[in-house]
């Protein structure tokens, strides 16, 4: 599974078309990879979309990676996956975000897999999405406290799961919507 | 007015006064209902009885299984797998097995993987058979949910023989399989196959050019190519919209790209071409079945790579080596070089993709599982939107949902 450098088309015209915010690429196991920088996601993520070398319609999966305990600064790591089905090539971009500041803007308007994918990944790791018109939890439910994939939430951590006075509300019969 | 009148008119709700929004009537459909195919709860807007609006709620069968993935060691993983879709559980294995496999940088042998194509595929097969057959009985068909639920179990009795469980099977390893394929395997095989076929056959008789059947599925649920890829669509309901996207010719994996199959496709996107397209995959998967038993090849089953598979017993009791292997992979577990990887597989309702984080220790850093039925259900606002109450029961069961792979 060894890839030449100049096989990797999406990395040389990511490089030329954005060259301040590339700041790693690698090619570990055959699956392309370019690291960049926070502020341009939405410039680049409209790139890999719309431009002809590139075509990655697709959103394949989006997700995090939390680095606590490899002591890694910054902690998260934003995790994309794109398809193009056109060139029949995939990519994986990631961004690192501090544990301080674990915003990023939200690639919303872009795909439309998005949406569920940056609430799971909000409920999951707490990791906020900046014009995200409905970032609610979708696994959990809204009365948990904490966000469940991180590295230092406990593994046997239990919470009790509603007042019965809140069901009891809930299941209250209104006519009006 | 009869005295009987009366009584029941009392019992009725009065119609809403005055010109307020009333005509909109919210009605909530699940997470307990037959048609829901496990959990999930649709908040639905009707406007008589038209759906003007819908907002799916899902997680009620969120385990953690990431979570526990990522306090486990990369080979407790394997069982956790089994209960993600859990009417296919050994793609669900062989998808994560091969990640690790590709983490390492290894192959299983070819033996090994043939016989992974022969047991995906039949998982396949069972997939495909539980959908259509729920999703035809949910129109009113019934005889075809016992016919296809049948010949599943034909099926599920030739995975009992392989791997000792009909649905928590836990049969893959990294580098190889659990267990080799029993004497006579291909005798029982090709007789449960000949069996299914004639199922097949007779079903497709039935049901394919049934006018009630076509009626509620024709024309339902029907949605646009561009949107079903900008919605992250895969498999059979992505090839439904007329995309041919198959993981197993995209990317190939294992030895699928030996093998001679056709990607069937629709052009509408309806719940018809997906029924069509299963039915046609199910045929395929019988020849790649057929094909990948005439060109099993003999040899081992397991990988001989050190650290990956415990060595023989007399290895452990004859040799230092062995015995420190044996040692090293029960006290410390799979050890997979740093790095990350993302393989795609093909699964039973679209792309299963297993994304794994090493730092070399031994503890996965992150196990992350693609669900390909996260993104149907997501959409299924746009595709039921316009449509009549009755026909969320068509649509949701031609996505075919499921709770395990879902929610994880």
């Amino acid at each position: 599974m060894t890839t030449t450098d100049s096989e990797l088309v999406t990395t040389s015209l990511l490089k030329k078309n954005f060259p301040k915010s590339i700041l790693e690429t690698h090619c570990h196991r055959g699956d392309e990879t370019v690291v960049i920088d926070r502020k341009d996601l939405l410039s680049i993520c409209e790139f890999l979309r719309d431009d002809e070398g590139c075509s990655y319609e697709m959103l394949v999966d989006l997700t995090a990676v939390d680095l606590l305990e490899q002591n890694r600064t910054p902690r998260f790591e934003m995790v994309y996956h794109f398809k193009s089905l056109r060139h029949g090539k995939r990519i994986r971009v990631k961004v690192r975000l501090d544990e301080q500041d674990c915003s990023i803007d939200s690639i919303y308007h872009l795909w439309k897999a998005v949406d569920w994918y940056e609430r799971e990944c909000f409920d999951m790791y707490g990791i906020h999405f900046n014009n995200h018109p409905d970032l609610r939890r979708i696994l959990m439910y809204d009365q948990f406290e904490g966000h469940p994939l991180r590295k230092d939430y406990p593994m046997d951590r239990q919470q009790p799961i509603e007042e019965l006075r809140e069901i009891e509300e809930r299941y209250h019969y209104q006519r009006d919507v | 007015m009869s005295l009987a009148t009366q009584q029941l008119s009392s019992l009725v709700t009065p119609p809403p006064q005055g010109d307020s929004d009333t005509s909109i009537m919210k009605i909530e459909i699940g997470p307990s209902h037959p048609a829901m195919h496990g959990i999930v709860r649709f908040t639905t807007y009707l406007d008589g009885e038209l759906i003007v609006g819908m907002e799916p709620e899902i997680g009620y069968l969120h385990r953690g299984f990431e979570k526990e993935s990522e306090n486990s060691k990369w080979i407790q993983v394997v069982p956790y797998t089994d209960r993600l879709n859990y009417v296919s559980p050994l793609l669900n294995n062989i998808g994560y097995s091969m990640a690790v496999e590709k983490l390492y940088g290894i192959e299983a042998p070819r033996r090994a993987e043939f016989t992974r194509v022969i047991m995906g595929e039949i998982s396949r097969i069972t997939d495909h058979l539980t959908c259509v057959g729920a999703a035809s009985m949910e129109v009113g068909a019934f005889t075809f949910f016992l016919w296809f639920i049948k010949a599943r179990e034909y099926l599920w009795e030739l995975v009992e023989e392989v791997t000792g469980a009909r649905l928590t099977t836990n049969w893959t390893r990294f580098g190889g399989n659990a267990t080799d394929i029993p004497d006579g395997f291909f005798d029982a095989l090709q007789e449960r196959l000949d069996k299914v076929k004639d199922i097949m056959d007779e079903c497709d008789k039935l049901l394919t050019r049934n006018k009630i059947f076509i009626d509620r599925v024709k024309d339902v649920g029907t949605f646009s190519k561009e949107d079903a890829i900008s919605f992250g669509f895969t498999g059979p309901m992505l090839r439904a919209c007329g995309v041919p996207y198959d993981v197993r010719r995209a990317d190939p994996y294992s030895v699928y790209d030996e093998i001679d199959f056709e990607i069937p496709i629709g052009s509408t996107g309806d719940c018809f071409d997906r029924y069509l397209v299963r039915m046609e995959e199910i045929r395929q998967s019988i020849s790649i079945i057929e094909q990948a038993a005439d060109m099993m090849p003999a040899g081992p089953i397991m990988t001989d790579e050190r650290l990956m598979h415990y060595p023989d017993k007399k290895e452990v009791y004859g040799n230092i080596e062995g015995l420190i292997d044996h040692f090293k992979l029960v006290m410390e577990g799979h050890q997979p070089p740093e790095g990350e990887v993302y393989l795609p597989t093909e699964g039973g309702n679209g792309e299963i993709g297993f994304y794994l984080v090493s730092d070399g220790s031994g503890d996965p850093v992150r196990v992350r599982m693609r669900p390909a039925c996260f993104n149907y259900v997501e959409a299924m606002p746009a595709m039921t939107v316009g449509h009549y109450v009755a026909d969320i029961v068509p649509i949701f069961g031609s996505v075919n949902m499921i709770g395990g792979e879902l929610d994880r």
